[in-house]
């Protein structure tokens, strides 16, 4: 007789041959918080009318985002005979005529599209497609290595089934009748993989804190307030591939011997919200959350928890704290979060990335993601290109590259402009970065030691005509919003370098308020519970060392007026937490 | 208070106490009430405070502690629609600026708030998750990306009703 899982699995696999080896075509709408920025859903819309009223025989998907986001709206054919061809920019209006002349005669529109893709065994070049390029022979996607990722734009993040049939929740079920708790712990420490919501600590210690504690209510939670600027892959996993992440949860709530785990989003994130709720009731359904999962001893519960607007909620104590249902203000340490953490039970926490790696690890191993990446920081970095960079988007690079290769390679180079000038890595209170540290690779401690960080992954390009202390300002401005106001020196000390910060973007600072700006970062530094106000300082200290020679030249009052305050006709919100 | 205000507020108390109690998730608080409240309504009447307070077992101090502290909360009604402007950092070199300078210009304000006609409340944001298609608006919670200040500006003299 076959297992539970054994027959979700024969279901999965029935419901992905009709998508992908039937009769029918399979059309993907890549979708996500930015497809849908630039007109997904309308897209997603006309190809389900077209496809209604041309009457071909073909089903139409909303996928997530393949991650090349500067083709959005993009859309995929999978036809039949296996071939696979992508369109870039599609509007709603050409829906009608890739159906009846790709889908129905078979002619794909070969000068709008810009790649193709063949499954295994399937046979190309009749139609022409060949003239296209393979989409993994693409530089932007030949350079990734798809762990995280690996689904997004492949499957509807919405239907467990298809999730299931791509190898989704094997590792649970591996871990549930094969593993004890501690063997995962050990596989996670094994495989080297440290935490990617910016503090880098290794997950298996972490994990390994809260393992031992025989208490019978014990929290995981899933960091998914996604504040950084400039960051959106958690987003992008949540709305691509939710059932990663709820199955790398479920497995850090076994392997930590947890009751209960929180997935924590930001209101008003809908699409993610959506997604998650989602994933979460269709993995009840099918019996693998809940009581006696797969008909082990296990038992583990889910909720996604929303919080309200407020940066600092993504700071683990201040999560707890929002969780609770009270202010987003961080806690005194200790007591730890393995100790006392979510209404003082031991908790265990957390970021989206860290967690969707988790299935794939316990799947192929320790030795196969240490494999991954460099000696430091295995795996992969799923970095986001924003700004003047000519191919924004989401892509999992190995551990290891250089910042270079990401920029030119991966990301094109300068989209307006001559050159890249400068880089804002890893969130606003990480650093600026200047040409001179391009060579800089991929890694936690090298990004560290150059001055900024990997972070939460984002990357914002500045080309040559980025103004620095304009820059700075509005970082600083970020900071000093998003004080969440607990610890003075970092509620006052923001806003007193925002002050100075404006006034050298208005001509009337002077040489001494650079020390000055030292002075108040150290202070904050010293002074504040959390990353915010300890880092808040980083910005402008990187800037000295990268871009000193244009700062000094803000001072003593002799540029123009820059940025914000060039046209004299608007200031930037500031203010703070009443 | 005349016996019509008193009506009007009972009837508001009836709408929040079913909202408060309609909250499907299992782990209910008072963030997670006003959450809903503002979900429903848009904003967070007075009456709201003191029914979270009750439902909650807080007292009025707590829920407007967290009230006061989440800046998406407001406690007056708002335009008939939101426009949210980004002006992080990944839109700020793409432009933020003067897509915000050209929104206050449409709605005829300098700041964040009512347009006069009530038809637009207009919210700074620090990023609503579309950089790659930055700059970024976004009405009620839907995102719009590669906005140029004409095309922002159309967007919010289209939500008060006058010609694009």
């Amino acid at each position: 007789m076959p297992t539970p899982f054994e027959d979700l699995q024969s279901r999965a696999a029935a419901r992905w041959e009709e998508l992908t080896a039937g009769q029918s075509a399979w059309i993907r709408v890549g979708g996500g918080t930015s497809g849908l920025a630039v007109g997904a859903d309308r897209v997603f819309d006309a190809f389900n009318h077209a496809v209604e009223s041309s009457g071909v025989n073909a089903s139409v998907s909303m996928v997530g985002a393949l991650g090349l986001m500067y083709m959005e709206p993009q859309v995929d054919v999978l036809m039949p005979d296996g071939t696979r061809i992508y369109y870039g920019n599609v509007e709603p209006e050409e829906a009608i005529s890739i159906v009846e002349q790709h889908v129905k005669n078979g002619e794909p529109l070969l000068d709008r599209a810009f790649a193709y893709s063949v499954s295994d065994g399937a046979a190309s070049g009749e139609t022409g497609v060949g003239k296209l390029p393979v989409l993994e022979s693409l530089p932007m996607f030949a350079l990734q290595e798809r762990i995280a990722t690996r689904n997004f734009g492949e499957i509807d993040p919405h239907d467990l089934l298809q999730y299931v049939a791509n190898d989704g929740y094997t590792a649970l079920n591996r871990a549930l009748t094969e593993m004890t708790p501690e063997q995962i712990v050990d596989e996670i420490k094994a495989a080297g993989l440290r935490g990617r919501g910016g503090a880098a600590f290794p997950a298996g210690l972490k994990w390994s804190f809260l393992a031992p504690s025989d208490a019978p209510v014990k929290y995981v939670l899933c960091n998914a307030e996604e504040g950084d600027p400039g960051a959106f892959n958690d987003k992008g996993i949540i709305e691509s591939d939710p059932h990663t992440l709820v199955e790398g949860l479920i497995i850090n709530g076994y392997a930590t011997r947890s009751s209960h785990g929180f997935i924590f989003i930001r209101q008003g994130h809908e699409m993610s919200i959506d997604a998650a709720r989602k994933a979460i009731d269709q993995t009840y359904e099918a019996g693998l959350l809940g009581k006696n999962i797969l008909g082990t001893e296990f038992s583990f519960e889910m909720e996604v928890s929303l919080t309200g607007d407020s940066y600092v909620a993504g700071e683990e104590t201040a999560l707890m704290e929002a969780i609770e249902g009270k202010r987003a203000t961080p806690r005194f340490k200790p007591p730890f979060p393995a100790a006392e953490g979510l209404w003082k039970k031991p908790t265990n926490i957390n970021n989206v990335k860290t967690l969707a790696y988790v299935p794939e690890i316990v799947r192929n191993g320790s030795e196969w993601f240490k494999g991954i990446g460099t000696e430091t920081t295995s795996g992969t970095a799923i970095v986001c290109l924003s700004g003047h960079i000519k191919y924004p988007g989401m892509y999992e690079i190995p551990m290891g590259m250089t910042i270079r290769d990401v920029l030119e390679k991966v990301g094109g180079g300068v989209s307006e402009g001559e050159q890249i000038k400068v880089l804002q890595a890893g969130g606003p209170l990480n650093g600026l970065l200047g040409e001179e540290a391009f060579d800089t690779i991929i890694d936690f401690d090298a990004m560290t030691a150059a001055g900024a960080s990997i972070g939460s992954g984002g990357i914002i390009v500045g080309n040559e005509t980025t103004n620095i202390v304009d820059l700075l300002r509005t970082l600083i401005a970020f900071n000093q919003f998003e004080s969440c106001g607990k610890c003075f020196p970092c509620r006052l000390g923001n806003t007193h370098m925002l002050e100075i910060l404006d006034r050298m973007c208005q001509n009337k600072a002077k040489s001494s308020d650079l020390a000055l700006l030292q002075r108040v970062g150290s202070s904050m530094k010293a002074g504040s519970l959390c990353g915010h106000g300890q880092l808040g300082y980083n910005p402008i200290l990187s800037a000295m060392k990268y871009f000193g020679d244009e700062i000094k030249s803000s001072l003593d009052g002799e540029l123009e007026l820059v940025g914000v305050f060039g046209d004299g006709t608007m200031i930037l919100p500031s203010r703070t937490r009443p | 208070m005349t016996t019509a205000d008193t009506k009007q507020g009972s009837k508001v108390r009836e709408q929040i106490r079913q909202v408060l109690s309609s909250q499907r998730q299992p782990t209910i608080t008072v963030l997670s009430s006003l959450l809903a409240v503002q979900d429903s309504l848009h904003y967070i009447p007075d009456e709201a405070i003191r029914e979270t307070a009750t439902f909650s077992g807080s007292t009025i101090n707590e829920v407007w502690s967290v009230a006061s502290f989440y800046t998406n909360f407001r406690f007056t009604p708002p335009g008939e629609k939101t426009l949210d402007v980004c002006w992080g950092p990944s839109c700020h070199l793409l432009g933020a600026q003067e897509v915000l300078n050209a929104v206050h210009l449409a709605l005829e304000i300098e700041e964040e708030g009512e347009s006069a006609d009530g038809k637009v409340t207009l919210k700074y944001n620090t990023c609503l998750g579309a950089c790659a298609q930055g700059p970024v608006i976004a009405i009620d919670h839907h995102p719009i990306g590669k906005q140029t200040p004409e095309s922002a500006a159309q967007v919010a003299r289209e939500l008060r009703g006058l010609d694009g």
